[in-house]
């Protein structure tokens, strides 16, 4: 149980450290590496939660799917000339602050919340057969959101190959 | 055993993180990162209370999440294409071909 913590410490710190590198770095190769390290540091608390099927879904989709994706796209657009150019917009200081107080926000609603949200610790249930029970929720209860999402992806399939055409 | 409110506090951070980027980078491809980046945080969330509460809806919920992500990633990264195809940038202050 100690193990577990110092576990999902560390991973919390490798997700929150790479994922500031990764909005702060002014290259965007190096920026999609710092983001496929916070979105494993992820699988990781995942794991820590018992989710093994997100904790692989979470390594072969995002990482090995989006990820992928994204460093392709960088290659084919990637300009030097955008190294040089300056990375923050002109409202980047509002911007900013009004990002903190949105989180400071965010912290409120969970610190008052927090003694009627969570009363008691964590109960450590072990739930048995991970995948089996997430395929009995999604081809069970959740039929018809899983249809949907299913010509969502479609939808995004035909719309990302007509945007990608040279001529429609 | 790691308290429920430490999976929010890291989500928390994760989130705030990503508006940051968001709102302050000019790179379009480091913006849809960064959007990856917040619905990511939304899934620590939910896996957390999955697990607090002992049943698998919140990761059925993530895996609609994830399912969300990639296809906003296919069709951004299609429109980065697009952009970057006619205009030669990939800066977001640039984007104005909808503005008058």
């Amino acid at each position: 149980m100690v193990l577990n913590s110092i576990l999902f410490y560390f991973f919390a710190a490798l997700a929150v450290g790479s994922a500031i590198l990764m909005v702060t770095r002014r290259n965007v190769v190096h920026g999609a590496v710092y983001l496929i390290t916070t979105l494993l540091a992820t699988a990781g608390v995942f794991l820590l939660l018992q989710a093994e099927f997100l904790f692989i879904v979470q390594v072969i989709l995002y990482v090995g799917g989006i990820m992928v994706l994204f460093i392709f796209v960088i290659m084919l657009v990637n300009l030097d000339v955008s190294l040089l150019q300056y990375q923050f917009n002109r409202q980047r200081f509002v911007a900013g602050v009004l990002a903190l107080a949105l989180g400071a926000q965010i912290f409120l609603a969970i610190k008052m919340g927090q003694k009627s949200l969570f009363p008691q610790a964590s109960v450590p249930e072990i739930l048995p057969k991970n995948t089996e029970a997430v395929a009995d929720a999604l081809f069970g209860h959740f039929m018809l959101p899983f249809e949907i999402a299913s010509i969502l992806l479609l939808v995004a399939m035909i719309g990302a190959v007509v945007m990608a055409k040279r001529r429609v | 055993m790691v308290p429920v409110d430490h999976y929010l506090w890291l989500s928390l951070a994760l989130f705030t993180i990503g508006v940051i980027g968001v709102l302050t980078r000019r790179n379009v491809i480091i913006i849809l990162m960064s959007i990856e980046l917040i619905l990511n945080a939304v899934n620590i969330n939910l896996v957390a209370f999955s697990h607090m509460f002992g049943t698998v809806d919140g990761q059925v919920f993530a895996i609609f999440v994830i399912t969300d992500a990639a296809a906003e990633a296919a069709v951004g990264l299609g429109i980065i294409l697009a952009f970057f195809r006619n205009r030669e940038t990939l800066l977001a202050d640039e984007m104005d071909m909808l503005k008058w």
